[in-house]
């Protein structure tokens, strides 16, 4: 077990590194296919007002003027060592792990990360838990009364769910719940737990709820499904007829079996969700790691995209080791590695 | 399944009892208008709407995206300089009344306007004595002069406007005080004693007060700067100071107990506090305007689409709204070195021939677009005059007989075909460039649609003289705002021959004309206020002779009015509400 971990945990540096080394190729290249200098990458980063000789000095402090792997060995040379940054009156040092400077606000980008982690975290993880809850729960009693009124009044509801773009169901639940019936928090009122858990509660709320109709659709339809499958199974028939308690059947042995698919769609929404609830951030206004992304792609800047991909990607990779760990817990069958 | 129903039932309940705990703080009467005024469209346009001096409250304001900086030295956006006479006095400032006054500068930090000699290449300011930051230091000319310094440091602040390096007659190769240190810069700015600076320029500049009114004349305590670090916590000089700074979320004023309200004439300092969200969704933002959730919305520049259509379709809406009209022109630039272009007739061909009500149209309408343009000030820059070299017909669709004739006469009687470059990511150009493709068809003159991305646009496209001439980009979209409302804010960049660089970068991408540079020069040295605003109106009419740029619409914007807010009112200088006007209800 503890290999397993150890190679899983290597594997991940070494995607890590691939990903940081295609998003600076992407920046770089790309634009270098059409034409672009390091003159016209930096007037990106000045004001309306620049001269050339501002354009060539930002370009110069921002590193465009040095071959592409050099930039590259210096960003990754920060993560471990840190590096100096002038910021005028005096150098600042930026400590290990220094994910750089971003090139509009020229703050340091990984104090930011750690400030955004708690906000995604707190919807991802609260989203998540509403709509397991929620999504199994339903697709367990539409598989025990298949065909009746409430396995096709769920089945509706989930895929109207599924179909309705979040930017659609948040604005409307903003505008019903929060500004015509008060009942939720207005957009962009988001108060860290650790200041007022009332105020952090509240105001995420309607981004749960959200979030939730839309996951729970499809973690419904999937229990659903996977129950109705093992149900007809002939162990099912045997447990039963040894006489086992009806609840006993249906979840130890229906739902348990039917949960495997269930883990890795889970593994994969939440690791993707933490990194990045773009839609959600940006409609409810949540300073989180998505909106950090959005903006940051949106304004061309290098160092917060960087930072957001490995932020995102370490949080998926983490999910799904967590993931390949549960099946072997879920499922006696599996070996590790 | 009674257990899971229980469960279900259990867990219900918990949700709901945590609504209600959490609701019991929430805001009861957000929706009732508490102010004593009554609502009508345009009210605070050129009066004070629910006028008083109650002390108290907190000003709610949110930015749909970041503040570009709170940094004097670097700011560059008209709503945050509006914004910034909380925190901070420049030497001078716009006058804080409704409007044709709201465009005149009144001294602030100085004692009053700039006293020019030697022919307009010096100006005298006095400082008033005994302001004091928010620490209780005394604020002292050298604090000025070091502001103006540190902002030429365009390594450390690469945004913020040229205008001191472009005129002040600094030492040769100066890079600012962090990188220049010890150099002797008495040959710019000069500091006899404690209340006079001196500024020297290297030409005339009748409009140098102007430049006085910028943010980067705001005091910045040497002792306490940070560089690039300093917007994280600024100095206050005016009523108000930071209380709580988180960058790209949110931040708060408090009271300035060194504020002495005796020694400002111009703020009356009613609310106690100001709240500021940043990076919110626009919609939402218009969403909690209409519901009094939110006071302002700082970025001032008008409602999204889908506010638009409600507040414009219900009346009660509607007269809960103002809709200021802004120093800023959208126009289309008509570029002479792309053939047939080169000739005056062609180009008079696309004057006349354009639909003006379709370019208005595709601008958003009277309302959200703005006014149809025919000349290139707008009416609210002093020395506008107004006048309509190119008549487009009684309902402003075009004049197709005269734009023939002009064709006739630049040899190309059936039209010709050009390119149209507009910014991709701006419908509104694109409508626009659609707009020109039907109107001018009309008259044999196709064109073809060419997008380029907007942060380029000027540096590699549009703005790029060897691109336009190799792609053959004979019109291309384009839009200006002045920096103040001046004919020098307002023309300069964008008519000046002299601001088109080979390598691009210029917002001027087709006005070459050297009759125009001169008339400029002239103009910017005059130190008579009133001689120099007569100039611009000639020098805007001679560039419509020339034909290279067909205007557009005066754009306009629609706000949404605060319900809960005292001293409403537009300023001329801003176009928004005046920040430093308000109060709370």
């Amino acid at each position: 077990m503890i290999t397993y971990i150890i190679r899983r945990l290597f594997a991940a540096i070494v995607l890590l590194f691939i990903v940081s080394a295609a998003t600076f190729a992407i920046f770089y290249l790309v634009p270098r296919l059409v034409g672009a200098t390091p003159e016209t990458l930096a007037t990106r980063y000045v004001g309306r007002a620049a001269t050339p000789e501002t354009v060539g000095l930002i370009a110069h402090k921002l590193g465009f003027y040095d071959p592409i792997w050099v930039q590259y060995g210096r960003w990754v040379k920060a993560i471990f060592v840190g590096a100096d940054y002038n910021i005028g009156t005096s150098v600042e040092h930026c400590p290990a792990p220094c994910f750089g400077y971003s090139f509009i606000t020229h703050q340091p980008v990984w104090p930011d990360l750690l400030n955004r982690i708690p906000v995604t975290l707190s919807l991802a993880v609260g989203a998540a838990v509403l709509w397991v809850f929620f999504g199994v729960s339903t697709g367990v009693l539409s598989a025990l009364r298949r065909g009746s009124l409430l396995d096709r009044t769920a089945m509706s509801f989930s895929l109207a769910g599924v179909s309705l773009p979040i930017f659609f169901t948040g604005m409307v639940g903003l505008l019903v719940f929060s500004y015509k019936l008060q009942w939720t928090a207005p957009g962009g009122t988001y108060t860290p737990f650790t200041e007022n858990p009332g105020k952090w509660f509240y105001a995420l709320l309607l981004p749960w709820c959200v979030l939730a109709v839309q996951f729970s659709a499809q973690y419904a339809r999937l229990t659903r499904a996977g129950m109705l499958e093992t149900l007809g199974e002939d162990y099912i028939r045997t447990a039963r007829a040894k006489g086992l308690r009806e609840r006993d059947v249906n979840v130890r042995h229906g739902l348990r079996a039917a949960l495997t698919p269930l883990l890795t769609i889970f593994g994969l929404d939440f690791g993707l969700l933490i990194g990045g609830a773009v839609l959600t951030e940006a409609v409810f206004s949540l300073p989180g790691l998505g909106k950090y992304a959005y903006d940051a792609i949106t304004n061309n800047d290098l160092p917060k995209v960087l930072g957001v991909t490995m932020m995102a990607a370490f949080f998926v990779v983490v999910a799904n080791l967590i993931v390949d760990l549960l099946y072997a817990v879920v499922d006696p069958r599996v070996r590790l590695g | 399944m009674i257990r899971k129903t229980r469960v279900l039932v259990a867990a219900t309940a918990v949700l709901a009892l945590g609504l209600t705990a959490a609701c019991g703080g929430g805001d009861d009467d957000s929706t009732t208008n508490t102010s004593a005024a009554k609502p009508e469209f345009n009210a605070a346009m050129t009066k004070v709407y629910n006028p008083s001096d109650k002390k108290g409250g907190t000003i709610r304001l949110a930015n749909s995206g970041d503040w570009d900086t709170l940094d004097p030295g670097e700011t560059y956006y008209g709503y945050s300089w509006n914004f910034l006479r909380l925190y901070g006095r420049s030497l001078l400032t716009y006058k804080v009344e409704p409007g044709a006054a709201g465009n005149e500068l009144t001294p602030d930090l100085a004692e009053g306007l700039g006293v020019p000699s030697d022919a307009g290449k010096t100006w005298t300011y006095k400082i008033r004595s005994g302001i004091k930051y928010e620490d209780g230091t005394v604020i002292k000319s050298a604090d000025v002069k070091y502001a103006v310094l540190r902002s030429i440091d365009k390594e450390t602040f690469p945004n913020g406007p040229a205008y001191f390096e472009q005129f002040l007659n600094l030492p040769a190769g100066y890079k600012g005080p962090y990188k220049s240190k010890g150099v002797n810069t008495d040959s710019a700015i000069t500091t006899p004693d404690d209340t006079t600076i001196v500024f020297h320029l290297k030409v005339p500049f009748g409009g140098f007060d102007y430049l006085a009114a910028l943010s980067q004349t705001v005091p910045v305590p040497e002792a306490k700067d940070t560089g690039a670090n300093y917007k994280q916590h600024v100095v206050s000089s005016g009523p108000y100071m930071f209380d709580q700074n988180n960058l790209g979320k949110d931040f708060s004023l408090k009271r300035n107990p060194n504020w002495d309200a005796a020694t400002d004439p111009i703020r009356k300092a009613l609310p106690d506090r100001y709240e500021v969200s940043l990076n919110v969704n626009a919609d939402d933002i218009d969403n909690r305007l209409l519901s009094g959730d939110l006071d302002i919305d700082v970025v001032g520049t008008g409602v999204q689409p889908a506010a638009l259509g409600r507040v414009v379709g219900d009346p009660a809406l509607k007269a809960e709204s103002d809709n200021p009209v802004l120093a800023r022109l959208w126009y289309t630039s008509i570029n002479g070195t792309v053939a047939p272009l080169d000739n005056i007739n062609c180009r008079k061909a696309i004057e006349y021939a354009a639909d003006r009500t379709g370019y208005q149209t595709a601008y958003g309408g009277p309302l959200a677009g703005g006014d149809i343009a025919t000349t290139l000030m707008p009416p609210l820059i002093p020395g506008y005059q107004k006048f309509d070299l190119y008549p487009a017909g009684a309902d402003n669709t075009g004049d197709t007989a005269k734009a023939k004739e002009a064709l006739t006469a630049c040899g190309h009687p059936d039209g010709f075909e050009t390119n149209i470059a507009y910014r991709a990511e701006r419908p509104k150009e694109k409508a626009t460039a659609e707009s020109l493709q039907q109107s001018l068809a009309r008259v044999g003159i196709k064109l073809t649609l060419k997008p380029y991305p907007q942060g380029d646009y000027f540096s590699a496209y549009a703005g790029n003289p060897p691109f336009v001439k190799a792609n053959k980009i004979g019109l291309n979209t384009n839009g200006w705002g002045a920096d103040w409302n001046d004919g020098f804010g307002f023309l300069s960049q964008i008519v000046d021959s002299r601001v088109i660089r080979e390598t691009g970068g210029s917002s001027n991408t087709s006005v070459r004309d050297p009759d125009v540079d001169k008339m400029l020069d002239a103009a910017i040295a005059e130190t008579d206020t009133a001689k120099r605003e007569a100039m611009w109106g000639p020098i805007d009419k001679k560039v419509m002779e020339d034909a290279y740029i067909l205007p557009g619409v005066y754009a306009k914007s629609l706000l949404i009015r605060p319900k809960k807010l005292t001293n409403v009112f537009i300023s001329q200088a801003y176009n928004m509400y005046d920040y430093a006007a308000l109060g709370v209800a």
